[in-house]
């Protein structure tokens, strides 16, 4: 076990698993020479070679279309997009691609890529290095998507990534790359796809989150010890979704509220909260809230904090629902 | 960094026209070669020409025909190795009969049945690229991921004059000159996208010129012009064997017919000249100039005629006696690893459907 910033985790889960398998390669802007704007890759040229960490044009509907041709050749390709807005190009490659190509093939053909981007706000950066884009990936059928809040399951989820049969997604808050360290267990870990995890144990109400909002949710936790016992779930995998997990704390607290930083129309909070609504109905105390970014254009990084769920919000939205 | 030659401005030719443009000839391709590639045509002919009428029959759905577009797939192919690939659009869709893949298959997709699912790796053929473009950067992969796992292996990706004003054309051939990936870029300039003439496409003179941008050679092949189209590509294979990475050929022809049978091209294109083209189809100037070499028998013709009907009989029937798709195959392929939520829904809809869909 070593204590590592969350960014650590990530590159020593690379270093990992280019040497477990040497299929893996690893390609994106900036992934070579500089070890990736924030580092992710660091190392990786050197020890792996310049045919395994690839500097890739600027281009990231290339970077990913080229993924799925290297997917065809034999290559388990890790995709970075160098921040969330800048994905947007490879939607294309996504939706018309990515999650369709097993499936146009019969099941014959397997394409075992991951892309994974850091994603998220408060990190005062100028426009479109901000954004919370996990909705639109996870609406595409034949893509899985995970987004981890601890070191240890950034490592183990984009491990797990990395040997899934499946495209998948991983979202990195970038907000904790180094605000957060944590025991990471060395060599080979692997944090299975559609496990939730407890963050904290709590009876009187659940805090639903992932990414960067699990550790803001454990805050508001705290700020409300004395006046209700809060339990923390972390959903990890956006999907495959632990269902059972959501609908098991749902049942002991009787009491939901979704923390989520995208934009709240249609975002993934409105799937937890239909979820609930059609499984847990008769558990509930009190209507599923939603504390959730607003539906504008994230703002500029001087009153980013304004729209940003916040420990203030969460627990508003909580006291109402306990008196609900 | 090397020099790149501006592109040829020329149509190349080698077919001549029997009266006042002289026959040329492919160095390296035996007589048996030439009927052999003779037989490539007619079999895309075939396909194309019983496909139309197995949709007005209602016996396949909405179809992208690819009437004297036969040269520039078959001349294209013929000059590849079985393990190079082949990224094809939808212009292209018929083009693993080149590679052994049964009409029943290609027939089937076009019925929208799950029978016409391949495995792109038993032929090197990559599934349809139905969205314009978007297979470039796939093309580009493979050939690059082939490279760097040290094998021989080269991709060709077909694409129309459309396809290059969109961005993932861009990225692709872009991606694959910096890799310098052993890719060929083979562009269908058919002078239409639907409606849209190259005109409102492009401002550049030729789709060739694109090449220089990327650092790569570009030839302008008359694209009905079998022998032109192959020799243009066996040169362009050489050099993606030879490491010196991706070529772009710009095949030039006219569209003579709609852009698929849901089209009626008589309120936008050139009637005129599309009689005109209708006269020097690629197949017929292709027989033509067999006949003049003196290759071509009428036998030859009737038997090479009558398998290709017997390819598509044989297919149409297999097609349509496939079982009706089962519906777990609405959710069967979708992933590899399915999330569990797809089960409960399959179980269910089977449920109100009283388990009748098997």
């Amino acid at each position: 076990m070593a204590e590592l910033t969350l960014v650590e985790a990530i590159n020593d889960c690379f270093h990992t698993e280019l040497e477990r398998d040497e299929n893996v390669m690893v390609l994106g802007q900036d992934v070579g020479r500089a070890g990736g704007v924030f580092r992710a890759t660091a190392g990786l040229l050197d020890r792996f070679g310049a045919d395994r960490c690839v500097d890739t044009p600027l281009a990231e509907a290339g970077i990913l279309g080229s993924a799925v041709g290297l997917c065809m050749a034999g290559w388990r390709p890790v995709c970075e997009m160098q921040y969330d807005a800048f994905s947007y190009p490879a939607l294309d490659q996504l939706i018309t691609h990515v999650g369709r190509y097993h499936w146009r093939t019969g099941g014959r053909m397997t394409f075992p890529l991951t892309i994974r981007m850091p994603y998220g706000g408060g990190v005062r950066a100028p426009e479109l290095h901000d954004d919370s884009p996990e909705t639109y990936y996870v609406h595409t059928p034949g893509v899985k998507v995970a987004i981890p809040s601890t070191p240890a399951d950034a490592k183990g989820l984009l491990a797990a990534a990395i040997r899934d049969p499946d495209p998948v997604v991983v979202f990195e808050p970038k907000l904790h790359y180094r605000t957060m360290r944590g025991d990471v267990p060395e060599g080979d870990y692997v944090v299975p796809l559609g496990q939730a995890r407890i963050a904290r144990e709590g009876s009187d109400l659940t805090l639903v989150a992932y990414g960067s909002m699990v550790p803001l949710s454990e805050q508001a936790a705290d700020a409300l010890a004395g006046e209700a016992s809060v339990e923390v779930l972390d959903i990890r995998t956006l999907k495959p979704l632990d269902e059972e997990a959501l609908l098991a704390s749902a049942a002991k607290t009787g009491r939901v509220v979704i923390v989520q930083e995208a934009p709240r129309v249609a975002g993934f909070g409105a799937e937890l909260a239909a979820i609930l609504a059609e499984k847990a109905m008769l558990d509930l105390r009190g209507p599923v809230v939603r504390v959730t970014g607003f539906d504008v254009p994230y703002p500029y990084w001087q009153i980013e904090d304004a729209y940003m769920p916040s420990v203030e919000r969460v627990v508003d939205a909580a006291r109402r629902l306990l008196r609900f | 960094m090397a020099q790149v030659a501006a592109a040829e401005p020329e149509l190349r030719r080698v077919i001549g026209d029997g009266e006042t443009v002289a026959d040329g000839e492919v160095d390296g391709l035996s007589e048996a070669d030439l009927v052999a590639l003779y037989r490539d045509l007619v079999l895309l002919r075939t396909y194309d020409e019983r496909s139309v009428v197995y949709h007005r029959q209602g016996r396949i759905g909405t179809y992208a025909i690819f009437w004297n577009h036969e040269a520039m797939q078959a001349g294209a192919a013929f000059a590849l190795g079985d393990d190079d690939w082949i990224f094809p659009s939808y212009r292209e869709s018929a083009i693993g009969l080149l590679r052994g893949m049964p009409a029943e298959t290609i027939l089937s997709w076009w019925r929208g049945h799950p029978a016409g699912w391949w495995n792109p790796a038993d032929y090197n053929v990559a599934s349809i690229s139905v969205p314009i473009a978007t297979h470039v950067p796939h093309a580009a992969g493979l050939a690059w991921g082939k490279k760097l796992r040290g094998e021989d292996a080269c991709a060709i990706a077909f694409f129309g004059d459309g396809a290059t004003s969109e961005g993932a054309f861009h990225e692709g051939a872009n991606f694959a000159a910096v890799m310098r990936a052993p890719l060929v870029l083979l562009c269908n300039n058919n002078g239409w996208a639907i409606s849209t003439p190259l005109s409102a496409q492009t401002r550049a003179e030729a789709l060739v010129d694109k090449a220089v941008g990327y650092g790569m050679p570009g030839t302008r092949v008359d694209g009905a012009d079998v022998l032109a189209v192959y020799e243009a590509t066996r040169e362009a294979v050489e050099r993606a064997r030879g490491g010196e990475g991706p070529s772009f050929i710009e095949a030039v022809t006219y569209r003579t017919a709609p852009h698929a049978t849901a089209d009626d091209p008589r309120v936008y294109i050139d009637l005129e000249r599309v009689e005109a083209e209708k006269k020097r189809e690629c197949v017929g100037r292709y027989e033509g100039y067999l006949r003049r070499l003196g290759v071509l028998s009428d036998e030859a013709v009737e038997e090479i005629r009558g398998d290709a009907a017997d390819v598509m009989r044989t297919g149409i029937g297999a097609a349509e006696a496939e079982s009706p798709a089962d519906i777990g195959l609405v959710f069967e392929h979708a992933y590899v690893d399915p999330p569990p939520s797809l089960a409960a829904d399959l179980a269910d809809l089977r449920r109100i459907l009283g388990g009748s869909s098997g």
